[in-house]
């Protein structure tokens, strides 16, 4: 097949390490919550493995999308609410990439709330992390579109009116088919959530809840314990059997999923649905191998040329 | 019923006594509605001209309407070389009244009008042309059945034109079984039984009209079969012997089809065509394929190419190389979304936002299409760039005939290269050509770069240093420039100099060549200068102009506040020369020659009557 890569040797046997995987030295502000996402992250890669040479880290615009610069691996830092699609090319253009995408709530359900939806409903296959901070950062506090009622930012004075998204319930109704919600505060939740959605074969997508310390200090705490708040997670079925085990949240229902992300603030953290439906990536490849069969894996030359004895 | 007419010996027809009228060429419209299938007339004509001696070329418009509305279908065939669609219908075939009150004033005085005349009752006084009644809709209905009601009218008419000008039935027999042999026989038979009607109509009714194409010079370029196509399939095809494996787009007509075929081709060649959620999706998808080692394509018309400028200015600063295509249409906005203009120019060249230099090229006619996807992926590889191929709607829909190209020595590997790059690895070095390294080629230097859209330093890392943007800025010109440089000088067609050089670029060649062989035998000593690369321009334009008095550029756009359009503006502005005038029209229909050659005799009129000063 002309367009799948040969397999390429790992460059260096050397294990990644935080240390090979730090690149230029963040510009966020001190306190910002998206640092310890970035540390979360190089642990992820850390239990991973990945050849260094297949991660790609990508981005829009925002704060949290200088992400790529941080992080020593191909890196992109594309256009703003347009990640997705770009990360769509990339992932569909070469299997053997591990795929990563970050940015903000402006940059996912503003910008590129459209590529949100339709990213979710192909199921392209890629890891996509939201730091959310339910305000707009680098353009310095306008209201983002999970922004809070009642919060008051340059563009709403007197406070936001307008519904925030509710990121959980938008997310399994894309069709993504791994969403899960984190929060900054909780390294070692956010490492699972993450890791767990990069080996989630599909488009995974994980809300990180992550505090700027500059416009809107203070915001998740309900949900830190060190801030008096609460840190629920999801108790996830085991389907052991067990009358208690009924109880718990299954994942792979997506109206339970939906009840799930519809509780009052500061809500549920973990993985609230989990499918292994067909991703685009392996559809389109049967495509491939359909048309290939037809052609009877005719070569680039002898196709082409036989479109054009068809035209004579 | 009627029995189908065995289809006689080409060449050979017992029944008419009187000789055939030969002819060099001749214009056929067939106007109707667009769900006649007249279009596929067209196709059947030209494919059958690409396999004889004949050369053809076709002209169709068609309503922006989903079904129904008026639609014509021109093809023009002969023997000659046949650069353009033809000003005036030697022949008009008007299946409704409609047709007939829209379109007998494009029928030349003497030429022969064929009407359906179970629909159509024309002026009895008019006497400027043959008139030929036809009961088109009652023969096909009879010879076909009744079940399929007036669908075949076309293959009948297909027939009667085959009678006519006497061309090779067997060949257009053939021809009809393999497009409608995929489906039922009954199709194929109910198609040959509606050509043989038309084939077998009266020949008292005919007597006068029946002609045939002379010998005409044999072609020049023997060697090869011809293949016969649309320019959206030219370029489709262009794109795949180039190396493209990989796009996106979002549908908009007319570059739709070319994503249609791309879709349904792709895969086929081990890639993938995205059908995305909108025009910034389908260019993001394609910069992804492209980061990620492909040569890809994206494409639209007008208003997609708005959408995507954005993206655009990003891969010029990222130095991405991309494939753009721009069918062009009647714009701003949905303007004429199924007619023919070249009023994105300026938006192809300096569209986007900031600085942002980078490759614009249009073709010529169909088999340019073809080649110029090539050049396309040629550039974009070489100089990690945008490149932006502007067509247009007429050029996509109408179907010519060209020899074969020879793929085994055009196609182009589309292999990503994912070799390890070496210590001296920079992706944004500023005294080289940026070569991209994609994910997946291994970094000696353990360092992988970020592929950025902020300005940045030669590692690709963020830079707000103002002498860095300087010298980047700097690159990304220079890169462009060094392209124009290697372009070779542009050849002049017709007198090398004189009184007037007539500059074009896109689809108007063939009326611009028709139109300076006018004016050259009218005794002006003219030339045409044809412009496939218009950013950068190619060297020697100014040594070219200086030698013509006057430098008239012929172009479908509209001449702008200040008089002058797209094309020629650049020109005035890059060579400062009095001498430049602009040609332009905006009626959303193509360049007739007549058009060309009376308004370069007025311009020169009015030139020289102002005693060479033109301001």
């Amino acid at each position: 097949m002309s367009s799948l890569p040969a397999p390429v040797a790992p460059a260096q046997p050397a294990t990644l390490t935080k240390k090979i995987l730090s690149a230029d030295h963040p510009t966020w502000c001190p306190g910002c919550g998206d640092f310890a996402v970035l540390a979360a992250f190089y642990r992820v890669l850390e239990r991973l493995q990945y050849p260094h040479q297949n991660i790609v880290t990508m981005a829009g615009i925002g704060c949290s999308s200088r992400f790529p610069y941080f992080v020593n691996t191909h890196g992109v830092h594309f256009i703003h609410g347009r990640s997705l699609p770009f990360a769509s090319g990339v992932s569909l253009g070469r299997d053997d990439l591990h795929v990563f995408v970050f940015g903000g709530d402006g940059d996912g359900f503003s910008m590129g709330g459209n590529h949100l939806l339709h990213t979710g409903r192909k199921n392209v296959r890629m890891t996509y992390v939201i730091m959310d901070n339910f305000v707009y950062g680098l353009t310095k506090k306008q209201t983002s579109p999970t922004s809070p009622v009642g919060f008051k930012t340059k563009t709403d004075p007197t406070g936001s009116f307008d519904q925030p998204i509710n990121p959980m319930r938008l997310l399994v109704n894309t069709g993504a088919s791994f969403v899960a919600r984190s929060h900054a505060t909780q390294v070692n939740h956010m490492i699972e959530m993450m890791e767990r959605a990069a080996r989630h074969d599909g488009f995974s997508v994980v809300e990180i809840l992550s505090e700027c310390v500059e416009f809107y200090e203070g915001a998740f705490d309900a949900a830190n314990p060190r801030k008096g708040g609460q840190f629920r997670t999801i108790e996830e079925r085991k389907n052991d059997g067990t009358p208690e085990d009924a109880l718990r949240h299954d994942t792979s229902d997506d109206l339970a999923a939906c009840r799930l992300a519809s509780q009052p603030w500061p809500g549920l953290f973990g993985v609230f649905y989990e499918s292994n439906r067909p991703t685009k990536n392996r559809l389109e490849r049967g495509l491939i191998a359909g048309a290939r069969e037809k052609t009877k894996a005719a070569g680039d030359l002898e196709l082409l040329q036989s479109s054009f004895r068809r035209l004579r | 019923m009627v029995l189908p007419v065995p289809p006689p010996t080409p060449g050979v027809d017992p029944t008419i006594s009187t000789p055939r009228r030969p002819v060099e060429d001749a214009v056929i419209r067939l106007a109707g509605n667009s769900q006649d299938g007249i279009q596929t007339i067209g196709g059947f004509l030209a494919r059958l001209a690409g396999r004889t001696d004949q050369d053809v070329m076709t002209y169709m418009t068609i309503p922006s309407t989903i079904s129904g509305g008026p639609s014509i279908f021109q093809v023009r065939m002969g023997s000659g070389e046949i650069l353009s669609s033809g000003d005036q219908a030697d022949f008009l075939v008007a299946f409704y009244q409609h047709s007939y009150d829209e379109h007998i004033e494009s029928l030349r005085p003497g030429g022969v009008l064929i009407y359906d005349s179970g629909h159509v009752v024309p002026n009895p006084d008019d006497r400027r042309f043959k008139a030929v009644g036809i009961p088109i809709t009652g023969a096909t209905v009879e010879a076909v059945g009744g079940s399929s009601k007036e669908k075949g009218k076309n293959l009948f008419v297909l027939g009667l034109i085959a009678r006519i000008f006497n061309l090779d039935v067997a060949k257009i027999a053939g021809l009809i079984s393999e497009r409608f042999g995929g489906k039922s026989e009954d199709i194929v038979r109910n198609a040959m039984l509606a050509f043989d009607a038309g084939y077998a109509t009266p020949a008292d009714n005919l007597a006068d009209c029946l002609c045939r194409f002379e010998a005409g010079a044999k072609r020049s370029e023997t060697g090869g079969p011809r293949v016969s196509m649309d320019g959206n399939l030219a370029l489709s095809y262009g794109l795949i012997a180039a190396g493209v494996r990989y796009g996106a787009g979002y549908p908009i007509t007319p570059w739709s089809a070319i994503m249609e075929t791309l879709r349904s081709e792709l895969p086929k060649y081990g890639g993938i065509f995205v059908q995305a959620e909108d025009e910034l999706s389908a260019v993001s998808h394609a910069l992804g394929f492209a980061y990620s080692g492909h040569l890809a394509v994206t494409g639209s018309s007008g208003p997609g190419l708005s959408l995507k400028m954005e993206a655009l200015g990003w891969a010029v600063m990222a130095e991405i190389p991309l494939i753009v295509i721009n069918v062009q249409r009647g714009g701003p906005s949905t303007g004429m979304p199924t007619n023919v203009e070249q009023s994105d120019l300026m938006q192809a060249i300096y569209g986007s936002h900031g600085d942002a230099p980078r490759v614009v090229l249009a073709p010529k006619d169909v088999e340019d299409c073809f080649l110029i996807a090539l050049e396309a992926g040629r550039i974009a590889r070489k100089y990690s760039t945008p490149v932006i191929i502007l067509t247009d709607q007429a050029l996509a829909t109408r179907i010519e005939a060209f020899h074969e190209p020879d793929l085994t020595k055009l196609m182009v590997d589309p292999k990503p290269d994912l070799s390890p790059r070496g210590t001296d690895y920079e992706p944004y070095p500023l005294d080289r050509l940026t070569r991209h390294a994609p994910p997946g080629a291994p970094i000696a230097t353990g360092k992988y770069p970020s592929v950025s859209g902020l300005e940045h330093d030669e590692l690709g890392h963020p830079s707000g240093n103002p002498e860095m943007h300087m010298k980047m800025t700097a690159k990304r010109r220079e890169k462009i420039k060094a392209l124009g440089a290697s372009l070779p000088v542009p050849e002049v067609h017709g007198d090398q100099k004189g009184d007037v050089l007539v500059v074009g670029w896109g689809s108007t060649w063939g009326p611009i060549r028709e139109a300076v062989g006018q004016l050259r035998a009218a005794g002006a000593t003219a030339g045409q200068l044809h412009l496939r690369n218009l950013h950068p321009l190619p060297p020697g334009l100014r040594e070219i102009f200086l030698r013509y008095k006057d430098v008239l550029v012929v172009e479908m756009n509209d001449e702008g506040l200040y008089g002058y359009g797209q094309l020629a503006m650049l020109l005035r502005a890059r060579y400062a020369l009095p001498s430049i005038g602009s040609i332009t029209k905006t009626d959303g229909l193509t360049f007739r020659i007549s058009e060309i050659v009376n308004r370069v005799t007025q311009a020169r009129a009015a030139h020289a009557g102002a005693n060479g000063t033109r301001t």
